[in-house]
């Protein structure tokens, strides 16, 4: 029996009134996250994908947003609730992580009295057990010597440690979301490699469910469980990962699967999608793909909704026959 | 961007003010008209006139009429016309504040680009220099220059400044704020010298000159742009204090400083002859800034976001 | 940190001593001028202008009589005014000196509270009415002459209103707190009023921008994230970074204000500071007290210089490895 999934989001759009007209960021977008479950949602810059997680925790600040649609958190809506009823959230049972660690800590005060400043706002504790935890977070998330490290400044710390230092704070409380946004872009890729394995090995300790977005497929194969894929703020397809390498549906899900350089490829030039991401100023009545798709068809002047079977759902009009066609012509020429 | 056009008319008002004013006042007003005489209404009376209050000594001139063509804000102890001496006055001071700002700007660019871009001996001494001027609180070194120049003018080698001349002033209040602007020119500079374009510029054998001209200046230019009205309106308060303390400005040309200084003692009496100029420097400068925020907005993207008046 | 603190105290060193020597070609050495004249005043007699040509060993080459005027001034401390006959500035000097202390210091409270409040309450209101209405009143302190708002000031509390509303202010002058507290704070008031308002107008400005920048930082969308309240995130965090800049200025400005810069407001309301007293000797081209006013203030701003620089690296930790 399926337990009830941790958070429920269901039809999100989040559009901002601008100069040039409404710049719909993020278009009905509707995705499960289950207990102890990797979420990933890929898709290029401009799709959506931070922008969307923002709004959930009402971190999107800007006075000229309308944010519809529903998040159901543990059972309870949290979209739209306002700070005060966010705050305990916040930190506390959803833990982010964000993409570029150099920024994201404030520089005048230390690593631990930021942990501490986290931890006592939702765990109660008092300073010394405050700090202790904090000692042993830098610890668990492989900071070498953290009970003197724990007085430093985040300007003493590489990108990576100051990464890992992010991670600590966000499960300083225990908690049962983590969101990280791309966490890895910023960083080389052999700290790239530490940084994933880190989460893995503290998804498990702290049975939390991570929603980790990227655009990175190689991350995706890694890390995630479910996949969803986004172009112009729309979800394109959604499917378990092994699902989606095996049998994607999607002409995008294609692009970008094909665009991840194999090493057993002949030498050949890198497939590309062609055309520009589309402006979300400009989105097409239709299917947001179709100018970049190879398949269009008459019918994709017409928004094609998600549909599929219970696991993997799919935006596009193409039939299963067409679809078979299409990839075994493609595989025969790879 | 009302602050742009409130700008633009002071600004023409005073230049054209030769032209018309002399419609409006009858007599010169830059020479003494102690003893003219007025029509108002129906009768003729005397500018300056006899003390009713007090001990009934002396005489005090007359209040605004609020007549355009004569007397507008009434007269000074001279007997002069005090609207204008306004708009005289505010050509003056808004050359002086202009000019002064231009010649700012232009050394401090040319010492913030040398000083920023060579480092070295070149950086430690301009550096060291901007610490030297900027140390003297800027009025303790405008006024102790205008003190020496202004009594005896300036004579090194071919420069012969007369003692009176708007030059001294102009020069004084140029030299006094180079640091001020000087200073973050040259911490920009440095910043952008370690920007990668410029990084490839050198690499691909441009010259010293080349990349100044054609890279770091016009990076450097919005923040001058943004620093200029800003110059502009501090030289001018700065312009008016000196002439307030007589050091300024000399008579008999006049400036929106001067005028405050000469209705100090009408102040009780008379205020308009000190109020009013007062009211046009608060008025200008602070278009100048709305004005310098303006700049500083449209160049920064995010600005627009957060909107600031 | 204790290297970087010598180093900059020295650095300071030798920048006084380029002022004093600046100080002294300006008023000693432009040429066309003749310094017997000057030091001794508008109006002196043969007698002096050679008295005074030997005591200053005008006949002497530049460097020695620079040495001399600086013995002088610092290490005899028996420089004396040619125009007050035989007072000696150093005296003039120290007497003058609690006066400004008392009115800068008390302006310098009132701006701060005003200046950092206005910043504060406009950063955290943005795009509500009052935020470009406190920016508004900013703009205007900014753009008023001091002087003529001290002028106006008068004008209002001594003649307009001097009857009704402003009965009891005292006239322009000054009473030493140990004389009289509440005559001195009555005195004072209004000279505070207008000095502080000229910076209150800057600070806010200039506290605002700062702040709103601090918000749209990366380290506050994080501190929200942490689920902290709006007012820990606005004090805590981004004010705390941008007290950084605010005390930096704030330094800067007091020192200059304690060596005499408000020369202009001590002026209008009659107080005998130091801005006064090199006001005084500007006018009367007294020299020597203009020489020991000018070393006086300067030496303010160049310490107020140091310690701010030294108080940066304190307040930010980025800064003290450089």
């Amino acid at each position: 029996m399926p337990e009830a999934p941790l958070l429920q989001v269901r039809d999100l759009t989040v559009s901002f009134a601008t100069r040039q007209g409404p710049l719909r960021a993020v278009d009905g977008l509707s995705f499960d996250v289950g207990q102890k479950e990797i979420v990933g949602i890929v898709g290029e810059s401009g799709s959506g994908k931070s922008v969307a997680i923002y709004s959930m925790l009402g971190l999107v600040r800007e006075k000229n947003v309308t944010i519809t649609g529903s998040v159901l958190f543990e059972g309870r809506e949290i979209l739209g609730i306002g700070d005060k009823e966010l705050q305990p959230i916040r930190g506390g049972s959803i833990g982010m992580i964000f993409q570029d660690p150099m920024t994201a800590l404030t520089p005048v005060y230390t690593v631990g009295w930021q942990l501490v400043e986290q931890i006592r706002q939702h765990l109660h504790l008092p300073k010394a057990a405050a700090r202790q935890r904090a000692i042993e977070l830098l610890g668990q998330v492989g900071i070498p010597d953290p009970k003197s490290r724990v007085d430093r400044y985040p300007h003493e710390f590489s990108g990576g440690m100051r990464q890992r230092v992010v991670i600590a704070m966000a499960l300083s409380c225990n908690p049962r979301l983590l969101i990280a946004d791309e966490p890895t872009t910023a960083l080389d890729v052999t700290t790239q490699a530490q940084i994933l394995d880190l989460m893995l090995k503290l998804q498990d300790t702290f049975d939390s469910s991570i929603v980790i977005i990227t655009h990175d497929m190689g991350v995706i194969a890694e890390m995630a469980h479910r996949v969803v894929v986004m172009y112009a703020g729309r979800p394109v397809e959604i499917a378990p990962e092994l699902e989606l390498v095996r049998r994607p549906r999607h002409p995008y899900t294609w692009g970008l699967l094909d665009a991840v350089p194999r090493l057993d490829a002949k030498h050949e030039r890198l497939r590309t999608i062609r055309g520009n991401a589309v402006s979300p100023l400009n989105l097409p009545p239709g299917c947001a793909f179709a100018p970049r798709c190879d398949y269009v068809m008459d019918q994709c002047a017409q928004r094609p909704p998600l549909h599929g079977s219970l696991d993997h759902v799919d935006a596009c009009w193409l039939s299963g026959e067409q679809r078979v066609t299409i990839r075994s012509a493609v595989e025969e020429h790879s | 961007m009302g602050a742009f056009v409130l700008l633009v008319f002071i600004v023409t008002a005073c230049l054209l003010a030769p032209i018309y004013a002399h419609h409006l006042a009858h007599e010169n007003p830059f020479t003494s008209n102690l003893n003219g005489t007025i029509r108002l209404g129906n009768k003729t009376v005397n500018v300056l006139q006899a003390n009713t209050q007090g001990l009934g000594l002396g005489v005090t001139p007359i209040g605004p009429t609020w007549h355009f063509s004569t007397y507008f804000l009434g007269a000074d102890s001279q007997g002069r016309d005090v609207f204008a001496r306004l708009l005289y006055g505010g050509r003056t001071s808004l050359l002086i504040g202009f000019i002064s700002a231009v010649i700012c700007c232009v050394i401090a660019a040319v010492l913030g680009l040398a000083s920023g871009y060579f480092g070295g001996a070149v950086d430690w001494l301009i550096s060291r220099l901007f610490d030297i001027v900027w140390a003297f609180p800027i009025y303790l070194l405008a006024i102790s220059l205008s003190v020496v120049l202004l009594t005896s003018g300036l004579n090194i080698a071919f420069i012969h400044i007369q003692a009176g001349s708007l030059v001294l002033p102009i020069l004084i209040i140029a030299a006094v704020f180079v640091p001020y602007v000087g200073r973050p020119i040259r911490g920009l500079v440095m910043s952008l010298k370690e920007r990668e374009f410029i990084q490839a510029a050198i690499g691909a054998g441009a010259s010293d000159f080349h990349i100044l001209r054609k890279e770091i200046l016009p990076n450097v230019m919005p923040s001058i742009i943004v620093f200029f009205p800003l110059m502009v309106a501090f030289n001018m308060l700065t312009e008016s204090a000196l002439s307030f303390l007589s050091i300024g400005v000399q008579p008999p040309a006049a400036s929106w400083g001067t005028i405050i200084n000469d209705g100090l003692d009408l102040l009780y009496t008379r205020p308009w002859v000190a109020m009013a100029p007062g009211i046009m420097i608060v008025i200008t400068a602070g278009a100048l800034n709305v004005l310098g925020d303006g700049f500083r907005d449209a160049f920064d993207p995010k600005a627009k976001l957060r909107g600031s008046i | 940190m204790f290297y970087f603190i010598i180093r900059r105290f020295a650095s300071a060193v030798l920048v006084l001593f380029a002022i004093s020597v600046s100080v002294f070609l300006i008023f000693f050495a432009t040429p066309g001028v003749d310094p017997a004249a000057r030091i001794a005043g508008r109006s002196a007699s043969a007698q002096v202008l050679a008295h005074v040509a030997r005591e200053f060993g005008l006949n002497r080459p530049l460097p020695i009589r620079y040495w001399l005027m600086m013995e002088h001034l610092f290490f005899k401390q028996d420089l004396t005014s040619y125009v007050n006959i035989g007072v000696r500035v150093v005296p003039q000097i120290t007497q003058a000196a609690p006066i400004t202390l008392s009115l800068v210091i008390g302006a310098a409270v009132i701006w701060m509270i005003v200046g950092v409040l206005g910043g504060v309450v406009a950063a955290a209101n943005q795009g509500k009415f009052i935020d470009p209405f406190i920016m508004f009143i900013g703009i205007a302190a900014v753009s008023v002459p001091a002087y003529w708002l001290g002028e106006v000031m008068n004008l209002l509390t001594q003649s307009k209103f001097h009857s009704s509303i402003f009965a009891w202010v005292p006239p322009p002058g000054y009473v030493s707190f140990t004389t009289s507290p509440g005559e001195w704070f009555l005195h004072l008031l209004f000279p505070w009023l207008t000095l502080a308002a000229l910076y209150a107008g800057i600070y806010a400005r200039v506290l605002r921008a700062e702040l709103v920048n601090a918000l749209n930082e990366d380290y506050v969308r994080t501190a929200r994230a942490k689920g902290l309240s709006e007012r820990r995130i606005l004090f805590r965090h981004a004010l705390r970074c941008s007290l950084i800049s605010i005390v930096s200025l704030f330094g800067l400005d007091f020192g200059a204000l304690i060596g005499g810069a408000a020369l202009l407001t001590e002026v209008v309301f009659g107080l005998p500071g130091v801005g006064m007293l090199t006001y005084t000797s500007l006018q009367n081209l007294d020299l020597p007290v203009i020489m020991g006013c000018v070393m006086y203030g300067a030496f303010f701003v160049v310490l107020a210089n140091a310690v701010v620089d030294v108080l940066y690296a304190y307040l930010d930790p980025r800064v003290r490895l450089a």
